[in-house]
């Protein structure tokens, strides 16, 4: 059975992992690669790199990092942020990265969704999307979620999937950092309208949000950050726990 | 010991080249004849478009190449498709080491998604390709097309409908899953495959 996926999330600057870290006996909590390791050997099933650098000279770093992380890390890996046209994806890519992360990119120009599917598959093309509950409408937003737009959640995951999305990142802004579970109605909405997988963000707090988002949410694969890296919560228990509850993991 | 991957028109060769060097074997990338066929072992991986692949290999004559190879060879993903005898993907006529057609997945109201994408088990494990503790491990997946269980198949692995995670015959051997991005599972059945 298709096992549902646990993946941690990790922002980069200039080369360093920005949140914080509480591991026992983790010295190098600021290396993005050490921590990528030390997270699969935990259980992870996927990780996410996400480049919260603005500059260019950030950019280079972050490139030379996918290529460390490539040579090192044993399990998929998607790179995302300041993604905004194929020589980014190309360039990524051929450091090494699995899958890349598009977001205002995709919303501003769509069709970049199509020339990354035509070119190097769909599998390799995650959209993800911000978006915030209000009005009892799903809004999206850009730019890391400072600028409304006129597009909403369903609609867009929608025509996303048509011009060849693999994978659909949904991050609730209105769950986000709340730490009271995922956005399940939406997830399950979501999950039900689409045919290719789904991934839960924005939300975690506890063991059972993780299994609501994959039972209530019907996601393919649950996102966090905090959670793992301040250590409130261990990938191995949570997949011990997962199972037990009856949601199939890879342990 | 010498191992070489085929270097074609594929994306994600460089994944198997950090996989190799993980275990310590340094890999030759390489399209030149002689020496794929003077390699220890050989490996073909690749993620792709069959008949786009296909075309390259027939016009970079390295189909027959690939055929008359007396050594350990190992197809993964595309790679393995390409060694069966026909795929749907772009109705295009493979390499044909394996007699088994590549058909598309088919969804169902239960298993909707596809590509098949993400960790799955492998089981009913045949052959010296698999340690045998290995039954039932997760392996990691990502695929639209799938190569029903036949009698060259050494795992079987159910979604959708139960189909070939695995492949052996003579000297040939393929995975459809990645072996290069399965983990410590991944580098379990490579480091055994170097040992054959």
């Amino acid at each position: 059975m298709l096992a549902k996926r646990i993946i941690p999330c990790l922002d980069v600057k200039d080369g360093e992992t920005v949140k914080g870290v509480n591991f026992v006996n983790f010295r190098s909590a600021g290396d993005p690669v050490e921590l990528g390791k030390c997270y699969s050997d935990q259980g992870a099933d996927e990780l996410v790199y996400l480049d919260i650098t603005a500059s260019h000279e950030g950019r280079k770093t972050f490139t030379e990092l996918v290529k460390k992380v490539a040579a090192q890390v044993s399990i998929p890996f998607t790179v995302g942020g300041g993604i905004n046209e194929m020589k980014d994806v190309d360039r990524l890519l051929s450091a090494g990265a699995d899958k890349v992360s598009i977001n205002s990119a995709a919303i501003r120009n769509p069709n970049l969704i199509e020339d990354i599917a035509k070119n190097f598959g769909c599998q390799v093309c995650v959209v993800a999307i911000d978006a915030n509950f209000e009005a009892d409408m799903w809004r999206c937003y850009l730019n890391g979620g400072r600028v409304p737009t006129d597009k909403y959640l369903f609609s867009w995951a929608k025509e996303a999937q048509e011009r060849g999305a693999g994978e659909i990142l949904f991050t609730s802004m209105t769950h986000d950092g709340v730490k009271e579970g995922y956005a399940n109605e939406a997830l399950n909405r979501l999950s039900n309208d689409l045919n290719i997988p789904v991934i839960a963000s924005g939300g975690a707090g506890k063991r059972e949000h993780f299994r609501d988002a994959f039972i209530k949410g019907n996601a393919d694969a649950a996102l966090a950050a905090s959670v793992f890296h301040f250590g409130e919560i261990g990938i191995r228990d949570l997949k011990t726990y997962l199972a037990e509850e009856g949601v199939c993991v890879r342990m | 010991m010498q191992v070489a991957i085929i270097k074609y028109n594929a994306g994600n060769i460089c994944s198997v080249e950090n996989a190799l060097k993980r275990v310590g074997v340094t890999p030759v990338i390489t399209d030149d004849k002689e020496t794929l066929q003077k390699a220890d072992k050989v490996i073909f991986p690749g993620v792709g478009e069959a008949a786009s692949t296909m075309q390259y290999l027939k016009a970079h004559r390295l189909d027959e190449l690939i055929k008359g190879l007396r050594q350990p060879v190992l197809g993964i993903c595309i790679g393995m498709q390409l060694m069966c005898r026909h795929s749907e993907e772009g109705d295009v006529d493979c390499l044909n080491i394996f007699d088994a057609e590549v058909k598309r997945f088919v969804p169902t109201p239960q298993e909707r998604k596809v590509p098949h994408m993400g960790w799955n088990t492998i089981e009913q494990l045949k052959s010296d390709m698999f340690p045998i503790e290995l039954e039932k491990s997760f392996v990691y997946f990502v695929h639209s097309y799938y190569v029903p269980v036949n009698k060259n198949t050494t795992a079987v692995t159910d979604y959708i409908t139960p189909f070939s995670a695995a492949l052996h015959k003579d000297n040939f051997y393929a995975t459809q899953f990645h072996i290069e991005k399965s983990g410590k599972v991944g580098e379990h059945i490579l480091n055994h495959f170097l040992s054959l």
